[in-house]
């Protein structure tokens, strides 16, 4: 009981930490686009003479004062409404959810490359430190942290798009709709467009956990519980996994935690190089034909994105280790 | 002077226990010196539009079929000889990333020995505000940053300030680890002997601070330095990549890489290949470096 009550309290301190963290995103949203976006240039074009000017502004609550319009905009924001895209002529949060499905699948099989590879990597080079496949290991994380995300996409594109012909260098392929989410994981297309993009965002992230999970499974393999376990004859395997693995999760979730933003940058990254129709990439083409609306919102969508993911890796935290909690209550 | 010496006597046998981080300096140094006298050893100006020739523009590296002698590494869609233009663009990725890292080691140095001297409520501020910025991606911040402005001003001012820009984006963000390691530094500095010999004698706190602490300290920072410099030279090159840095009239790496990309698909790959190449050996060395020098000046903070 007292620890479901602590959780609870736990989560609702979060919560009310990702909602201020959220306001602060819609505040800077407003700014941005009131000091960068004139809509009226949008709608009326340049000319049109200054008396029309100043009526339609006043239709729209333009001129109000600042404070009126923040409050409007975060009325609207919270109904959904976050304005129109100079480009689609669309409700701008339409057209961002609609690129959300794309990245989305994208981070997911990047993310799922870097635990199947770094676990059984990281644990290896834990366990057998002096061995040749360890010492290769760790030598080729530091030629990994080395290459920048999009180079390896255009090393990967030279050699097997271009050079070889086996894989297709760019867009999603052919996709499948359900309902709102269009998917590209259920046609043979739509797989083979997510191979190339998926290796290169893992390529980054890669070296970085398999370092992670190598020392923090070290920490826990040095220390008491463990020489315990192994001296009531525990098998080796079992050790390591069970005792040593479920402890080494929390610092590895903390200090993943710390990457989600650098993530959401090289997904950008990545989508740039296979013109992967994704958030990032509807980013950078709202910044170079300049719509305001459109990266305004792109802003508050990658902050939601950001303030969730944490507060799930905190959440996660707690579960695997309920002390967390009431450290948070001292 | 004497931890200047000591530095020394720690960098030779650092040198001689790590061939591979010697490598590392010899190449860094070699290209280093290239890209500083890229004026006077290119072959052309890649900035001077005048100084080439869009007739010779795709021309291959001269190891391939169809290559011109003039052209050493081939040329871009522009007429540009590409081993100028690497030297030149090998020039600007490394300023701003010196630049953008002395930034960093301004800020970051004095918060870090501030934190670890003073202590207290001071310390448990600044350690706060290094956490949340680094829960902040710097990249993703210095995309933001430098998107908005385009948005708001248009791409031609983005590329006449390109350099200052990048410099200020990519050094602001990335000051924690500076702190860091100045903070834990100070710390384990400040409870030694001599400081307390030069507080009982009543130095005052700056003094202290400039004459027994930095000195002291410099190693590992030395080592915060090296891999920083790989990250902003990284950071620069993405965000000219997105076509957020330097323009294609005055190409760094990333700009390089990004304006030849589309060639790949026509078979042209050498015009993003090997700037791409350049930036991976720079990195590489510096990363190789930073790792023998945290090995050989700092054992304390090798990873087991």
């Amino acid at each position: 009981m007292q620890a479901l009550a602590t959780g609870l309290a736990f989560f609702a301190k979060r919560a009310a930490q990702a909602i201020l963290v959220m306001l602060a995103i819609a505040v800077i949203a407003f700014a941005v686009k009131g000091a960068l976006g004139d809509p009226l240039r949008e709608i009326m074009g340049e000319a049109v003479p200054e008396a029309e000017r100043a009526a339609l502004r006043h239709e729209l609550g333009l001129d109000a004062p600042w404070p009126a319009q923040l409050a409007r905009y975060l009325g609207n924001a919270a109904k959904g409404d976050l304005g129109q895209s100079y480009i689609y002529k669309r409700s701008t949060l339409e057209v961002v959810l609609a690129k959300f499905p794309a990245s989305f699948e994208l981070v997911l099989a990047a993310s799922l490359i870097v635990l199947l590879v770094s676990l059984p990597a990281g644990i290896y080079c834990a366990v057998r430190p002096r061995s040749l496949g360890a010492r290769l290991t760790l030598g080729l994380s530091v030629l990994g942290i080395s290459v920048p995300v999009f180079l390896t996409g255009i090393f990967l594109i030279s050699i097997f798009s271009v050079w070889l012909g086996l894989l297709p260098a760019f867009g999603r392929g052919e996709t499948v709709e359900l309902g709102f989410w269009e998917t590209g994981l259920l046609t043979l297309d739509g797989l083979e467009h997510l191979v190339l993009p998926a290796i290169t965002l893992s390529s980054i992230m890669l070296p970085l956990f398999i370092r992670l999970v190598r020392s923090a499974m070290l920490d826990q393999l040095g220390s008491d519980y463990v020489r315990t376990a192994r001296a009531k004859g525990a098998s080796s395997l079992r050790v390591w996994l069970n005792h040593a693995l479920r402890n080494a999760l929390l610092p590895i979730i903390a200090l993943g935690a710390l990457q989600i933003g650098n993530m959401l940058a090289f997904t950008l990254l990545t989508e740039t190089v296979f013109q992967w129709p994704g958030m990032g990439f509807l980013f950078l083409e709202a910044v170079t034909r300049a719509d305001i609306p459109l990266i305004t919102t792109y802003l508050v969508a990658v902050g939601l994105l950001f303030v969730v993911t944490n507060t799930l890796a905190d959440v996660a935290s707690l579960w695997l280790d309920p002390r967390i909690g009431l450290e948070g209550q001292r | 002077m004497s931890a200047r010496v000591s530095a020394l006597v720690a960098a030779r046998a650092t040198a001689l226990n790590h061939p591979l981080g010697l490598l590392a300096a010899i190449v860094l140094g070699a290209i280093a010196l290239a890209a500083l006298a890229a004026p006077l050893i290119a072959p052309q100006n890649p900035f001077d539009l005048a100084s080439f020739d869009v007739l010779d523009a795709e021309m291959p590296p001269l190891w391939l079929a169809g290559s011109d002698p003039r052209f050493l590494l081939g040329t871009d869609s522009q007429g540009r000889d590409l081993l100028s233009a690497i030297l030149y663009g090998t020039r600007i990725s490394l300023t701003v990333g010196i630049l953008a890292v002395a930034i960093q080691a301004a800020i970051g140095i004095p918060l870090g020995l501030i934190a670890g001297y003073t202590g207290g409520r001071v310390d448990s501020l600044i350690a706060r505000l290094a956490d949340v910025q680094l829960s902040l991606s710097s990249l993703m911040l210095a995309i933001i940053a430098l998107a908005l402005v385009r948005a708001g001003l248009g791409g031609e001012t983005l590329g006449r300030f390109a350099v200052p820009l990048l410099v200020l984006v990519i050094g602001l963000a990335e000051w924690p680890y500076f702190a860091r390691t100045a903070r834990a530094a100070t710390q384990a500095e400040a409870a030694k002997d001599h400081v307390r010999a030069g507080r009982a004698l009543g130095a005052s706190d700056a003094g202290i601070i400039w004459r027994h602490i930095l000195p002291n300290i410099l190693s590992p920072l030395i080592v915060v330095a090296t891999t920083q410099i790989a990250g902003a030279v990284m950071a620069e090159a993405a965000l000219s990549f997105l076509g957020l840095g330097l323009p294609v009239t005055q190409p760094s790496l990333g700009t390089l890489i990004r304006s030849g990309y589309d060639l790949i698909f026509a078979g042209i790959w050498w015009v993003t290949v090997l700037p791409g190449l350049a930036l991976v050996v720079v990195l590489v060395s510096v990363n190789l470096l930073g790792d023998a020098l945290r090995d050989g000046l700092d054992p304390r903070l090798t990873p087991r």
